[in-house]
């Protein structure tokens, strides 16, 4: 009994000082949070004109966090995009951030399951422990390629992740619930969709010119996309109906009433 | 050929969402032809699907999905759509139905389109419309594959009563170990959540402080509201990350939003595009807020707050 304790500590112990994580963090390339929305194109395509193109927000706090896990314990960070040459800033500014190379998958990413088709397919053949993505893309808001990739790499999966620990290749998260949080048990390979609370606000980091010199030097591979037709397609885009003039009152009995009787939402 | 609709619950009750998808499935088992049947997972009380038109209601109950667990209960609803040859899947966009839709389609090699708005434009070829650009847009999407899963906006479609038997039936579905275990859940049981409030009230920057918060919990107490907040309010620590609005926080799709000293960045305004009847308090009157909302006063929140919260005091005495 004494012994097989033993050995058990002494197995655990020497995974701890071997493992080196390798962390994939999969980057959406999307208009920044400020931007107008317009369609061209008979309203079928999203107009870039003027379009400022940013790290998805919630890819980039995965991508934060994952730069705390190459410093404090050493993993090696990937970033990947599915798109085509457009995007590749995007990847430049996350090498910039601290990324050690980056992979763009050449083609248009077109619905949540294509594009997670392309990033499992990466994923599997690179050996990657965890797999960074976001919660949603505040572009189509899918909110769907992470559980996808998780999926068919039959990788463990958790969505709103907001902590994330790893010790030993034991997982300690913190996923964000309706009105509340749940803290979870899991192990590598896992696949997250995270968001704010991974890391905070303050803590996101804007490459330094440094990092934007060393970052022209990092690899970025293009990889060829594997075939896979579309599940699903965008065929037109519209904007919500213009609203009404805001009705202004002065005083609270007014608002009550209007509430009450027009809106009728008391 | 029929339609599946899986209707989520909490400690053995149906959630208001569950009763929503139902109607919503029914409409669409109701162009197509067929019937609709409803799962249900731990849940009693299941003949109350039937007001709104579940036919059959398949009921799970198996202690290894106590806790919501996404691979267990995303494998329980593939087994139960596949038992019934269902074309269309249909979730609401809880944070739990959204963690395991994406399990669900690859399992039923399914098109799966979330932040669904309206019923299919068409059936053949089969049209969906769909927020996009965090509620900036909507999109037109084509669902290509047999099976399709919807994933129903909250209050995108309303409670509409269809009377239908729901004739029960024990579903049994086969489940593997799950890899991931539930160590705590940390959620206030006397709060409204963001999630499942009709109305909720919210503040920003306006107040000042988080020690001036006391009349936002009070207007929330009166109108059983949620409470939610700002960026910055949450980015300054005054009040949770949990109660963020906005492109990279919470969306609020509720009946009626007030928001309180909070002027309207636009990723604050596409977090709450969504919701019906939007009201704003503010001092500054060229606050963008007031092109976004239907109605407004303007003025100081110290003044108005107390005020509104003891009219609306009298207001719900009277109404109750």
């Amino acid at each position: 009994m004494e012994i097989s304790m033993f050995s058990k500590l002494k197995k655990s112990t020497t995974i701890k000082t071997n493992i080196i994580m390798k962390i994939l963090v999969c980057i959406s390339h999307v208009p920044d949070t400020t931007s107008k929305i317009n369609f061209t194109e008979n309203d079928t395509k999203f107009d870039t004109n003027g379009v400022n193109f940013v790290i998805n927000p919630n890819d980039e706090f995965g991508l934060t966090r994952a730069m705390w896990f190459k410093e404090k314990q050493g993993a090696s960070v990937h970033v990947i995009n599915v798109g085509g040459p457009e995007t590749e800033p995007t990847l430049r500014k996350a090498l910039a951030i601290g990324a050690d190379e980056a992979i763009r998958i050449d083609t248009p990413a077109t619905d949540g399951y294509s594009v997670a088709v392309q990033l499992a397919n990466v994923a599997k053949q690179g050996g990657y422990d965890l797999i960074i993505g976001g919660r949603e893309s505040i572009d189509y808001n899918g909110g769907m390629v992470p559980g996808m990739v998780a999926k068919i790499i039959d990788a463990n999966f958790i969505n709103t992740c907001i902590s994330l620990e790893v010790e030993d290749a034991m997982v300690t998260a913190v996923r964000e619930i309706d009105g509340g949080k749940e803290t979870l048990q899991t192990t590598l390979p896992l696949v997250i969709g995270g968001q704010k609370g991974l890391v905070e606000e303050s803590d996101l980091r804007i490459p330094n010119m440094r990092g934007i010199m060393q970052a022209r030097s990092k690899p970025l591979h293009i990889k060829p996309a594997m075939e896979q037709s579309p599940r699903s397609e965008a065929t037109t885009y519209e904007k919500p109906a213009p609203r009404g003039a805001v009705k202004l009152v002065d005083t609270v009995d007014e608002l009550i009433d209007l509430l009450h009787n027009e809106a009728k939402v008391i | 050929m029929s339609v599946l609709v899986y209707t989520e619950s909490e400690n053995g009750s149906f959630k208001k969402t569950a009763f929503e998808v139902v109607s919503y499935a029914k409409a669409i088992a109701t162009e197509l032809g067929t019937t609709l049947t409803a799962v249900s997972i731990n849940a009693s009380n299941t003949s109350q699907l039937g007001v709104y038109g579940a036919d059959k209601v398949l009921e799970i109950t198996n202690d290894s999905l106590a806790n919501f667990d996404a691979q267990g209960y995303a494998d329980a609803i593939s087994q139960a759509a596949a038992s019934q040859d269902a074309t269309v899947v249909v979730l609401s966009q809880t944070a739990n139905a959204k963690f395991m839709a994406p399990l669900v389609a690859v399992n039923l090699e399914a098109g799966y389109v979330s932040n669904v708005v309206a019923l299919p434009q068409s059936t053949t070829p089969f049209k969906i419309k769909h927020s996009v650009y965090t509620n900036k847009a909507f999109s037109l999407t084509q669902i290509n594959t047999p099976v399709k899963i919807i994933g129903l906006g909250k209050n995108a479609y309303g409670l509409h009563e269809s009377a239908a038997d729901a004739v029960s039936e024990v579903f049994s579905p086969s489940l593997q170990q799950s890899n991931t275990k539930v160590i705590s859940v940390d959620k206030a049981t006397d709060k409204v959540t963001i999630a499942d409030a009709e109305v909720v009230v919210s503040a920003g920057r306006g107040l000042k402080g988080p020690e001036n918060w006391g009349m936002i919990e009070e207007m929330a107490t009166i109108l059983g509201a949620a409470t939610a907040c700002s960026k910055p309010v949450s980015d300054m620590g005054w009040r949770s990350h949990g109660e963020h609005v906005g492109q990279t926080g919470k969306p609020v799709a509720a009946s009626l939003y007030i928001a309180i000293g909070i002027s309207g960045a636009i990723q604050h305004l596409a977090g709450i595009n969504s919701s019906k009847v939007k009201v704003v308090i503010n001092t500054d009157p060229e606050a963008p807020f007031f092109k976004a909302a239907d109605y407004g006063i303007v003025g100081d929140a110290f003044e108005i707050v107390p005020q509104l919260n003891e009219k609306l005091k009298a207001f719900k005495a009277q109404n109750a």
